[in-house]
């Protein structure tokens, strides 16, 4: 590990002030992804900014939102009460998540920002445009049977590993953050930046920028909601496929929906066209088959994983099924 | 930089480099050599320790982040009380639940903390909630009935469904 000077933030303003002061700062919270891979050599901070005393931590909720405090960890908020009983998707995306050692010290805020599995990624002696751009990709030529099929490009095809903020990216979340210029507000849903020509822009934040809150309107009563992960073992193991859904039907037909998927893409993805085939349509196999073939229609497989096409298909078939009471 | 360290009770004052993990600084330093280093990824489990009665990976966790003495640190070491061995590992010995042994101080401490959740409903709860704890001579079953008994269910050991 490359050696840093570490520093306790005393405060929001204390730690942003700490990150504008060298372009190779960084935040420390619950350091699952990031002490990993400064092990790794992957990164390497110069100065590290401990964040996890900050008053970030805990959520509150109103009648319409959910207010998480970005060190809110994965085990704090998936056992709050108002997530367990109005927003399912995230509790069970939190909970089919990593482990429990891991849940209990990851937070929000960074797995929001947590890095690629892609094994290339974590391997310096590899090409990788995302580590270090216009090196290449070794994934497309080599082993991606867990990469994405969309949102890909020539230049980089690592699938974004979080569950939760499939949920998020599907429940309109907007993360909250402070940084040199002041506070702002940014949707999740143009949160994050698929790889096009500059892999190594992961997302909207600007360096130094800190993620203090996220936000998540609460479902309409009557929506029901749920995710579904499909792997290659029952429990820790990240998803081949996951779909975060949410659907309200009356007289049965679908009046409203989200829909976004986990482990196909190179960000969380939200899938408008297959919400658009959803809504207004009647609930049933034959419907939520068209909104998953809307879904999967702009897939790019490799020859490794164009499995995950009919996969993906399946999952969010099976997702919604599994919501509205239909036999699965 | 100076680092103070509560574990088992005992504060210890050091001085470490802030790259130093907290399983490093335990085993290293404080000799506490009961929590294991398998991976040192994260992977795991074998590193698990409790953080205010919360179960974390000692391996992903710097030293720096718990050097102010404000996180009171179990390791394996640290649970026999007065009565002699924690419930959970006279379990472990009563059900066979090892068979190296490596994993074994990582199962326990993960196991301790799995009951305090309140995640032993079922054998099949238990085994989602000791997911994080990788045993490579496939001890699942008897780990799992040790669990069992611990919770207070009247199972014999080795009955556990695999």
């Amino acid at each position: 590990m490359q050696p840093f000077d570490y520093v306790r933030a005393a405060g929001v303003r204390d730690a942003v002030t700490a990150a504008a002061a060298g372009p190779d700062a960084a935040f420390l919270a619950g350091g699952t992804t990031q002490v990993d891979l400064m092990k790794d050599g992957v990164f390497a901070p110069r100065t590290l900014i401990d964040i996890t005393r900050l008053p970030l931590r805990g959520v509150t909720a109103d009648e319409n939102v959910l207010r998480v405090g970005a060190l809110t960890t994965m085990e704090e908020l998936a056992a709050d009460p108002v997530v367990t009983r109005r927003l399912p998707v995230v509790r069970e995306a939190l909970l089919l998540a990593a482990s429990p050692q891991l849940r209990n010290m990851a937070t929000i805020g960074g797995n929001l920002l947590q890095r690629t599995r892609c094994r290339y990624y974590r391997d310096l002696s590899c090409a990788c445009n995302r580590r270090t751009p216009g090196t290449g990709c070794d994934a497309i030529g080599g082993q991606h049977r867990m990469h994405a099929i969309l949102g890909t490009s020539d230049q980089c095809v690592a699938t974004h590993a979080s569950d939760v903020a499939v949920a998020l990216v599907a429940l309109d979340a907007t993360v909250r953050t402070t940084g040199a210029a002041g506070e702002r507000a940014i949707p999740l849903t143009e949160f994050y930046r698929t790889p096009g020509d500059s892999p190594d822009v992961e997302h909207a934040l600007r360096p130094g920028e800190l993620i203090t809150e996220v936000t998540v309107p609460l479902l309409p009563d009557g929506t029901r909601s749920g995710y579904l992960k499909v792997r290659d073992r029952v429990s820790y193991e990240f998803a081949l496929a996951s779909a975060a859904v949410a659907v309200r039907v009356t007289d049965g037909v679908v009046r409203d929906t989200r829909v976004a998927l986990g482990g196909l893409a190179t960000v969380p993805w939200r899938s408008r066209a297959a919400e658009d085939v959803l809504r207004g349509a009647t609930a049933g196999e034959d419907t939520y088959r068209a909104a998953a073939e809307a879904a999967l229609a702009g897939a790019r497989p490799l020859p490794g994983n164009a499995f995950k096409v009919e996969l993906g298909k399946r999952t969010v078939v099976r997702a919604l099924s599994m919501v509205t009471g239909l036999p699965e | 930089m100076p680092v103070t360290l509560r574990v088992n009770g005992v504060v210890h004052e050091l001085h470490l480099d802030p790259r130093v993990t907290l399983l490093d600084a335990l085993r290293e330093r404080l000799g506490l050599t009961g929590t294991k280093k398998g991976c040192d990824q994260g992977a795991c489990g074998a590193c698990t320790v409790l953080a205010d009665g919360k179960r974390i990976l000692s391996c992903l966790t710097l030293a720096a982040t718990c050097g102010d003495g404000e996180r009171e640190i179990t390791t394996i070491e640290g649970l026999a009380g007065d009565g002699g061995e924690h419930p959970v590992q006279r379990a472990f010995v009563a059900c066979d639940a090892f068979q190296c042994g490596f994993c074994t101080p990582g199962q326990i401490m993960s196991a301790v903390a799995l009951l305090a959740e309140g995640r032993a409903g079922s054998d099949a709860e238990i085994r989602e909630f000791m997911s994080g704890n990788i045993c490579r001579c496939g001890a699942y079953p008897n780990i799992v009935a040790a669990i069992r008994q611990a919770a207070g269910e009247t199972r014999e050991p080795g009955r556990a469904a695999v």
